[in-house]
């Protein structure tokens, strides 16, 4: 098993504030591996992080073995990391179709083209539209997203990962907000992504976690608190107490 | 119907974009007392695209394009008075060189700003520029601008004469192929980028487009078709004076844009006609309710109408058709 | 020798004078745009106003000055306030452009009604007697007129920071442009904040407006003409702060005076450069927050 994705002693602060301390982390190619604490834990401060999205205070993020962080999130998309926002982040003036198709068409190389009209480029409308089919929205592909319900636009969100090809995906709360048969179809849809892409996600919904993940690291306080298969990581005490409280037995 | 381009768009050119064009000829012939009213008018249709580019298109807020207008203006009157250079299409192409290199040397410095930073910037820079052309009179005639600019005769044969018919010829000709390149640009992949810059940066970064760098692109273009416009300003009148430059024609230009809509291609049509006609008309009878009348209209677009004229003509269209807007 | 120094002092007090006068009527600016995040072009009106609501209040009506200053400022924050109320307010989420096109619309409005009603020439100045003249400082004459109004910013500067450190006006301010949502969710009413605050920064333009009528003159076209400076001010000093601004208008009043003086070929060339280095510098500003 390679790492693709890694981080050593990676640090953030805000001035006297703290809120990531020297994590140590570790992805390995085709992980499905989740990250859970409580809230305020510093869980999207990291996968910022690990993105660029935010520049680390110090030491180091590794993408496939290479050092990456001093470089830019798009540079860092190009070499294959890709994630989902916790908030939609989408284009949503724009049909369901020219959202997927811009990240296509960046992976491609060919959306810096100024000649060829864009919908000439029957490639990449075939590409995005197969994408859209594995996710069961190929009939929205027209829809604009803003008239989608919410759980559609949160797989819409994953779409535009998926179609930059990633090795690499960092999913933040794909079930956020999201009503509990959507969320159905979001866990479905996770299980049917590609085995070799290492993934990465946050979520505090405990069930989609468990059902999902091989391993799980709990944050807590910028730090991590322990690591470990989910049957580990539930029955590990100290786990219990930062997410319940002191225990009374039951 | 708004030209925003991308992967689902048809590019064919509909048959209600010729109009412009025809009716353009049928002026040609009918109303040729007002050909150096329709030159003007040719010309900042074609600086208005350049500022719809960035800002329709890309979201990149200026008050500051007047520098390449102004600079491209000056170029070619420079190289007409001074230099010896008449041949107007060379004059032309030395312009838009000039305004292309202000372009992407402002450009690559400044689009790392954003917001009130990068407003500001623009504003000193072309106010830099004006105070340039200000102090340096022995090149630019300062405060009483530079007459006296050569133009030679296009291809030798077609004079710039008073009557203003090879002016007109000449500025719709330049603003046909300019308007050609902004709409094979807006239909482009990179025009889809854009677009997509303007309506999510942050999403932009995250499918790994390089966004900084698709701005100066586009940025340096629009920069490049501005000083085009400034010189065919200077060409016509074979005058240009400072008024090319500052804040006041960089917020006459935004009025125009505004007024005819912005994002859709065709408001830099409807806008600077509509405006220039309407400022020929009514700003020489009564100036001072002219520039009234302008600020009233522009807070009563932005409070109500925030598409401009087009965006009223699509909102009628649909309630007519019976859809939703 | 003595005459480089003389000069100098001379520089350095004109410099300083024009400096408390832009930052008198750029504080205002500064204050509204990073409380409310609106991007204002059109204060300048609101100083504009102040100094033709002088003139005509002494000329038209024959008040004596303080007066006159008093109603110019009480004036011109009535008039905001209604502006506000009305128009502003509508736009506070609109995003920039609408914010920037609106606020341009209100200077075309602006500049038309005064070249309507005082024409186009520049008004002139009327000082009170007693502000006339020179008075003697360390052995040097300094014009009457220019101390005044280094000492009647300095009080009025004090008196604000003063009020924005120690009120809870002040606090509520601090509060709201640091974190709007939050400041709102503990209770504070932000529309009436941002209102009160709007009103005092313009009434405190138009104030320095009629203050600074004989350094920055008071014409139909001077929005369009000042603007530069006022933003610049703002944007260099640093959104919603107040000290960043005071540096900033020294800096551009000094260095613009000493360039009229010293090297009067290049006109404000220097300042813009100047801008555009700072800006590129530090993009919030000297003192600003974040870019």
């Amino acid at each position: 098993m390679s790492t693709v994705l890694e981080t050593r002693a990676l640090c953030k602060t805000f001035g006297a504030l703290t809120v990531a301390a020297n994590i140590d982390f570790r992805l390995e190619a085709g992980a499905r591996h989740a990250l859970i604490g409580p809230n305020g834990a510093g869980k999207t401060t990291f996968v910022n992080m690990l993105t660029g999205w935010l520049p680390a205070s110090s030491r180091r993020v590794l993408l496939e073995g290479g050092d990456v962080t001093s470089l830019s999130q798009s540079a860092r998309v190009k070499r294959g990391l890709g994630r989902t926002f916790q908030i939609n982040t989408l284009f949503r003036d724009l049909s369901v179709l020219d959202n997927v198709a811009r990240g296509v068409a960046e992976r491609r190389g060919i959306a810096g083209r100024m000649w060829r009209p864009a919908s000439s480029y029957g490639e990449i409308r075939d590409e995005s539209l197969d994408l859209l089919a594995t996710l069961g929205l190929a009939d929205d592909a027209r829809q604009r997203v803003v008239d989608l319900p919410y759980g559609k636009q949160r797989l819409v969100e994953i779409a535009i990962a998926l179609g930059l090809k990633p090795k690499v995906l960092l999913l933040d709360e794909p079930a956020a907000g999201v009503p509990s048969v959507d969320a159905e179809r979001i866990l479905q849809v996770l299980g049917t992504l590609p085995a070799d892409i290492a993934i990465l996600i946050i979520e505090h919904d405990m069930d989609l976690v468990f059902r999902f993940a091989q391993r799980i690291t709990v944050l807590v306080q910028g730090e991590v608190l322990m690591e470990g298969t989910p049957s580990e990581i539930a029955a590990d005490r100290r786990v219990h107490q930062v997410y319940l409280g002191e225990q009374r037995h039951a | 119907m708004t030209h925003s381009g991308g992967y689902g768009a048809d590019p064919r050119i509909h048959w209600l974009e010729w109009l412009p064009w025809l009716a353009a000829i049928v002026c040609f012939f009918l109303v040729p007392e007002y050909l150096s009213l329709g030159a003007r008018i040719l010309i900042y249709i074609l600086f208005a695209l350049s500022l719809d580019l960035i800002l329709g298109y890309a979201g990149i807020i200026t008050l500051g394009h007047s520098a390449f207008f102004g600079l491209g203006a000056y170029v070619a009157g420079i190289l007409g008075a001074h230099v010896g250079i008449t041949d107007p299409l060379l004059q032309m192409a030395i312009a838009a060189l000039a305004a292309a290199i202000l372009g992407i040397a402002t450009g690559a410095v400044i689009l790392r700003t954003r917001g009130l930073t990068l407003l500001m910037l623009t504003l000193a820079i072309t106010s830099v520029c004006l105070e340039i052309a200000n102090k340096a009179t022995t090149i630019t005639g300062g405060a009483d601008g530079l007459s006296g600019v050569v133009v030679a005769p296009v291809f030798g044969q077609f004079r710039f004469d008073l009557f203003g018919k090879t002016a007109f010829v000449y500025c719709l000709v330049m603003l046909f192929i300019g308007w050609w390149l902004v709409r094979r640009l807006i239909y482009s992949p990179f025009g889809a980028t854009l677009t997509g810059i303007r309506e999510n940066t942050a999403r932009m970064h995250a499918v790994g487009a390089p966004v900084y760098w698709r701005l100066v692109s586009v940025y340096t273009l629009s920069a490049t078709i501005a000083g085009t416009a400034g010189a065919l300003l200077t060409q016509t009148n074979q005058f240009v004076g400072l008024n090319v430059l500052g804040f006041e024609p960089s917020g006459e230009l935004l009025v125009m844009l505004i007024l005819g809509g912005v994002g859709r291609l065709y408001g830099a049509f409807v806008g600077p006609i509509v405006y220039l006609i309407a400022q020929d008309f009514l700003a020489k009878q009564w100036p001072e309710y002219w520039y009234f009348g302008i600020g009233v209209l522009l807070v009563v677009i932005v409070m109500f109408a925030r598409g401009g004229l087009l965006g009223i003509v699509d909102l009628v269209v649909a309630k007519v058709q019976g859809k939703r807007p | 020798m003595a005459e480089i120094l003389s000069s100098i002092v001379s520089v350095a007090f004109h410099g300083a004078a024009y400096g408390m006068i832009l930052y008198v009527i750029s504080v205002g600016l500064s204050v509204t745009m990073g409380l409310m995040g609106f991007t204002n072009l059109a204060h300048g009106v609101f100083a504009m106003a102040g100094g033709y609501i002088l003139s005509s209040a002494m000329t038209g009506f024959g008040y004596p000055f303080p007066l006159a200053l008093v109603i110019a400022f009480l004036l011109v924050a009535a008039g905001s306030i209604f502006l506000e109320r009305l128009l502003y307010a509508r736009l506070y989420g609109s995003g920039e452009l609408a914010q920037v096109l609106f606020t341009i619309g209100l200077i075309f409005i602006a500049v038309a009604i005064a070249r309507l009603i005082y024409g186009t020439q520049a008004q002139p100045v009327y000082l009170p007697d007693y502000l006339k003249g020179q008075v003697q400082l360390l052995g040097r004459d300094f014009p009457t007129y220019r101390v005044f109004l280094i000492v009647f910013s300095a009080v009025m500067i004090a008196a604000l920071w003063f009020g924005v450190e120690r009120t809870r006006w002040g606090a509520m301010v601090r509060a709201a442009v640091d974190n709007r949502a939050m400041a709102q969710s503990i209770g504070i009413n932000t529309k009436r904040l941002f209102t009160l605050t709007f009103a005092l920064g313009s009434g405190l333009a138009g104030l320095g407006g009629a203050l600074g009528a004989e350094i920055i003159s008071v014409q139909p076209t001077y929005p369009f003409e000042q603007l530069v400076y006022f933003l610049i001010v703002v944007a260099v000093g640093g959104l919603g702060s107040l000290r960043g601004p005071f540096v900033a208008a020294l800096l551009i009043g000094v260095t613009d005076t000493a360039c009229k003086y010293w090297v009067p070929q290049f006109g404000a060339f220097f300042i813009y450069v100047a801008t555009i280095a700072i800006l590129l510098w530090r993009p919030g500003g000297l003192f600003g927050r974040r870019a």
